[in-house]
């Protein structure tokens, strides 16, 4: 496999944008990224579409109706919240085989206000839905359960889990792109209506629209658009699926598929934990931030409370250590589905490369970035970035 | 294509799910694979998802006492679904582990004491929660505290 680098990336604000559709913001944040890479659409020979809610209407192609019809190879990619990181995966690989020499991912979502996701069952008379009725498959009871279990392992409390969120929101109110800038204290945290236990409302990522874009290039081709610019290599771009253990079909295991394809990312950029200098991951709830500080090994096993409790995920100039989702994550910057697998993409490359769209926010010295998304059913990619 | 079914169906009560059954005592029936023992609340699987086996399931009752492995309260749900519940996975002695609503359980105290929940014994019941477009009782299991 060759070499893959990252020439150039776009995002827009996560929030609403009722006024446009789902091509329109593929199209602007294509722009951007073309812009920022310094080359134009006639330059691009494949192109990773991703976008969940419209998986049939065939977005990436109307992206390229608004911004460049060139004829060149689109696929529309769907794996649930891994939807844009898959994307992204698709246009490496199509770089890193030798088949193009560039190639273009997006991801991009509009949600509107849509509320609780997942659950159903019950075919054609709803009598039969089993939604409430026998459980819940809806996704915060999902991730109410990932962190009851770890409640269950190792006596993790709800103030560990709300932790979380008062730092994410307080990483959040540095990142521009970020669709709430909001402080929340431990006290909002841990008295906000609760959504399913333990996680409160502001435990719970909101519902929203955003693009983000990255131009992926070889090592030629660096050469000849970089100009001398630092630019992020992907040292690592992995996909995993859901591999059979006891409870997996009655309660998604989302740490399985995350230790695996953590080991493997790490072995194939040929590092360990200990040289990442910021992760972002997927935070869709807290509980889901907190098993992925030991999935990711940021910590050992049973030790993400007491991770927490030191400073772990903070950002250094908060005094925190082993910076995670210094944009605000999931629960903060928001989580347009098929958009969020490239913009945790972008943080980290901006981060690494000094970009100045994280100027505010910058993590010191930072050279190894990891992006860590998780498609409940179930997807998991990593990708690791250097410079 | 196969003749639809004409054989009429006496009305009363059905099960939400298939793997229900509501006689002679309500119970849940599972695949069992052949190869490796691997259990699925799914009657009409292919293959086996643990092993790979195909064509080689047996039915298998499912006994209706557990433990409650984890739980989370559900205050946001469907319209129609009465919150603040308790959703539960528990383990059932043969090996698998089901999802169901947890009653006679107070929720607002589990989630004050969710130690409380972890490896309680329960039993499962069946309650009608819905009637279908026939006037039929839509009959769903539970699982409550064990009495014993």
């Amino acid at each position: 496999m060759r070499n893959v680098y990252v020439l150039g990336t776009g995002m827009i604000k996560f929030g609403r944008y009722p006024e446009k559709t789902v091509p329109e913001l593929g199209a602007e944040a294509a722009l951007l990224a073309l812009k920022d890479a310094g080359v134009s659409i006639k330059d691009v020979e494949m192109f990773a579409s991703g976008n969940l809610y419209q998986s049939n209407a065939m977005v990436g192609q109307r992206i390229l109706q608004q911004i460049g019809q060139t004829g060149i190879p689109v696929i529309n990619v769907a794996n649930a919240c891994a939807t844009g990181s898959t994307a992204f995966r698709e246009a490496y690989m199509s770089v890193a085989s030798g088949m193009y020499d560039v190639s273009m991912a997006v991801g991009v979502e509009q949600m509107g206000k849509q509320g609780l996701l997942g659950g159903g069952g019950g075919g054609s008379d709803p009598a039969y839905s089993t939604e409430g009725r026998i459980g819940s498959g809806l996704m915060p009871a999902v991730f109410g359960q990932a962190g009851v279990e770890h409640m269950r392992k190792y006596g993790t409390k709800l103030e560990h889990f709300a932790k979380i969120s008062v730092k994410s929101h307080k990483h959040a109110t540095k990142n521009q792109f970020s669709q709430y800038r909001n402080e929340v204290s431990l006290e909002d945290v841990m008295n906000a209506r609760m959504v399913a236990f333990p996680n409160t409302l502001y435990m719970c990522c909101p519902t929203g629209d955003g693009a983000a874009a990255a131009i992926l290039v070889s090592e030629d081709k660096l050469k000849q658009f970089a100009g001398g610019r630092v630019r992020a290599r992907i040292a690592a771009s992995v996909l995993t699926s859901d591999p059979y253990t006891d409870r997996d079909l009655t309660l998604p295991d989302v740490n399985t598929l995350t230790k695996r394809a953590a080991r493997l990312a790490y072995e194939t950029a040929g590092i360990g934990p200990k040289d990442v200098s910021l992760t972002e991951l997927h935070d869709c709830f807290a509980t889901a931030e907190l098993v992925h500080y030991e999935n990711l090994e940021l910590c050992g096993e049973g030790e993400a409370g007491k991770f927490i409790d030191e400073g772990g995920g903070q950002h250094p100039g908060l005094g925190g250590k082993s910076p995670v989702n210094v944009s605000g994550g999931l629960l903060s910057k928001g989580h347009p589905l098929g958009a969020t697998g490239v913009a945790n993409i972008c943080e980290v490359v901006w981060h690494i490369t000094r970009d100045e769209r994280a100027k505010d926010r910058q993590v010191p010295n930072a050279k190894v970035g990891m992006a860590h998304v998780i498609g409940l059913g179930s997807a998991c990619t990593i990708n690791i970035l250097t410079v | 294509m196969a003749e639809q079914q004409t054989t009429p169906v006496a009305p009363g009560p059905r099960p939400i799910i298939g793997t229900l059954k509501l006689d002679p005592k309500p119970h849940l029936v599972a695949s069992k694979c052949g190869g490796c023992g691997a259990l699925f609340l799914d009657l009409k699987r292919l293959a086996c998802s643990k092993c790979g086996s195909s064509g080689n399931f047996s039915q298998v009752p499912l006994s209706d006492k557990g433990k409650v492995y984890v739980f989370s309260v559900i205050h946001q749900s469907f319209p129609g679904i009465k919150t603040p519940y308790i959703t539960a996975i528990v383990d059932l002695p043969e090996g698998i582990s089901v999802k169901s609503n947890l009653i006679d359980v107070d929720p607002e105290d589990l989630q004050k004491n969710p130690q409380k929940a972890f490896g309680m014994p329960v039993d499962l019941v069946v309650n009608a929660v819905a009637k279908d477009r026939q006037g039929n009782d839509v009959m769903a299991f539970q699982f409550r505290p064990s009495k014993n």
